[in-house]
């Protein structure tokens, strides 16, 4: 407990001395350019309280879950596939790298002319800034296969499907989680920026909303409740990473 | 992929590989390469590096096809790796997400053998190398010896009739080396497989083989092949042993005067 309170202390102490001068800065300026501390916190409870925080929150949860398996499902088989047969990744590669540096939000004008306003120009460009880390991950995972797992699996005469799911797949496994892992970051930040764009409700709307309502204390919180729920995914995340890098072995 | 035992009988005849480097130029690895194995005999193929003693080893084993020349076991041209005829590497090629016993597992799940027997089997195999304890564990809870016998057992449970070894014991500490040494033997003479071991050890070379084929670099090729006559179990310290690491050591002299004329290396 003691051990504990010890290690807390420096990161806890930041994080107040953070508060304070945040807290006193505030009172130099009006709280619409500026809001405190408690505003803040206090913008929050009655988001809470009205109960427009819960369904924003779950909103952009889905439509993040969503987009983002989207994007797994269809990032790994194709890297997968991409990776085990260079001649197709040759003749796509220039096409990939030519879409990869288009930045997800460029894409927006398109997605609301093809897809309308709603929900889905939103989960169209967390797909897109999700779908790239994976893809070049896996390839690359699968390309990085030590040659020597596939001669044994042809010394031993192991058909294809075999070496595919029992060799191919868990040896890529390790690479394509460090995809998956950078996917959940920047998946999360265009999830808010896809919301602000196009969408009619979840985070992202809730900070555009509070800006037309000239609510500076609801911008702050919004972002704040960005952050905190990304830090709280992202530590998932590394949750499961852990699992996953006891049973591979010293790899993470 | 034959699949049914032969008498592993191994043939090549005028075998050459040529390889293209990254530059572009064309490299001779092997030329002019006769050698015979017969059934159950146990080969070591030794020489400084460069003298294609590895590439050989991948052509029997069907990881390479030769530019020219043949290369037959039992007769048949070698067309590609074969499940009866199992290479084991210097870095283990073990799976580092699949346990000890998973490992062995694999090459009779390849082969479709049931659960059951699979198990049986590899249970065998685990113990013939010593290593029934660690079945539970993963590749990374073991040491470099140990990871090499899983190898081995992976080989063993498949039974087959050749097995091809390419510095396998190179990466090992010394005690840890001999040791694997005295284990491949005693296997060797309960299983009989036809074994060709490559290494650049010459003592290594005499304490396994029932005949040393001395190689060559630029281009690759067979220096001479001595057999060594010493009885079995072989004592490293022993005059006899002594006399034909000192004739082996003389050839390979020879060898390394006439490469060194020619290229720089290191053994």
């Amino acid at each position: 407990m003691l051990a504990g309170l010890k290690k807390n202390a420096a990161p806890v102490a930041s994080l107040a001395a953070f508060a304070i001068v945040w807290q006193l800065a505030a009172r130099r300026y009006p709280p619409e350019r500026f809001p405190a501390v408690t505003d803040v916190l206090r913008a929050v409870a009655e988001l809470a309280d009205n109960g427009t925080l819960w369904s924003d929150i779950a909103v952009s949860l889905a439509r993040f879950s969503g987009a983002y398996l989207l994007a797994a499902g269809t990032a790994v088989p194709l890297g997968l596939f991409l990776g085990r047969f260079p001649r197709f990744h040759k003749a796509v590669d220039p096409l990939v790298q030519v879409l990869r540096p288009i930045s997800p939000i460029a894409w927006f004008p398109l997605a609301v002319l093809w897809f309308g306003i709603g929900n889905a120009p939103a989960v169209f460009i967390i797909f897109l800034s999700a779908f790239f880390p994976i893809f070049f991950a896996t390839v690359g995972a699968v390309r990085a296969i030590p040659p020597v797992y596939l001669k044994v699996a042809a010394n031993f005469g192991a058909n294809p499907g075999m070496t595919f799911l029992r060799v191919i797949v868990p040896a890529a496994f390790p690479g394509i989680m460090v995809g998956l892992h950078i996917a959940v970051g920047t998946a999360w930040i265009h999830l808010v920026a896809g919301e602000m764009l196009g969408a009619q409700s979840g985070l992202g709307f809730m900070i555009v909303d509070a800006r037309n309502f000239l609510r500076t204390d609801r911008i702050m919180a919004g972002m704040l409740l960005v952050g905190g729920l990304g830090l709280c995914i992202y530590r998932a995340m590394r949750a499961l990473e852990r699992g996953f890098g006891r049973r591979w072995g010293a790899s993470p | 992929m034959s699949g049914g035992r032969g008498t592993a009988e191994i043939r090549l005849r005028g075998v050459e590989k040529r390889f293209r480097t990254a530059r572009g130029e064309e490299q001779v690895a092997l030329a002019g390469v006769d050698l015979d194995v017969a059934g159950g005999d146990f080969v070591c193929l030794v020489g400084p590096s460069g003298c294609g003693k590895s590439t050989l080893v991948n052509l029997m084993a069907g990881f390479e096809r030769p530019t020219a020349g043949r290369v037959a076991m039992d007769g048949a041209p070698v067309n590609g790796p074969d499940p009866d005829h199992i290479l084991i590497f210097q870095d283990y090629g073990l799976y580092p997400w699949k346990t000890v016993l998973e490992n062995v597992l694999f090459g009779l799940q390849a082969r479709k053998v049931s659960p059951a027997d699979a198990r049986e089997r590899a249970r065998e195999a685990l113990e013939m190398v010593g290593l029934e304890a660690a079945a539970g564990l993963h590749p990374h809870e073991l040491s470099g010896g140990m990871k090499q016998r899983v190898a081995i057992a992976r080989a063993l449970a498949v039974e087959p009739s050749v097995l091809f070894m390419d510095e396998p014991f190179a990466a090992l500490d010394a005690f840890t080396r001999l040791h694997l040494q005295e284990e491949l033997v005693r296997i060797w003479e309960e299983r009989r497989p036809t074994v060709v071991f490559v290494t650049h050890d010459l003592d290594e070379a005499i304490y396994l083989g029932q005949r040393v084929v001395l190689m060559a670099p630029g281009p690759g090729r067979i220096q001479r092949i001595l057999p060594v006559g010493l009885p079995r179990p072989r004592e490293r310290t022993r005059a006899d042993f002594a006399g034909v690491r000192r004739e082996l050591f003389e050839a390979f002299q020879l060898v390394h005067r006439d490469a060194a004329g020619e290229q720089e290396y290191s053994i």
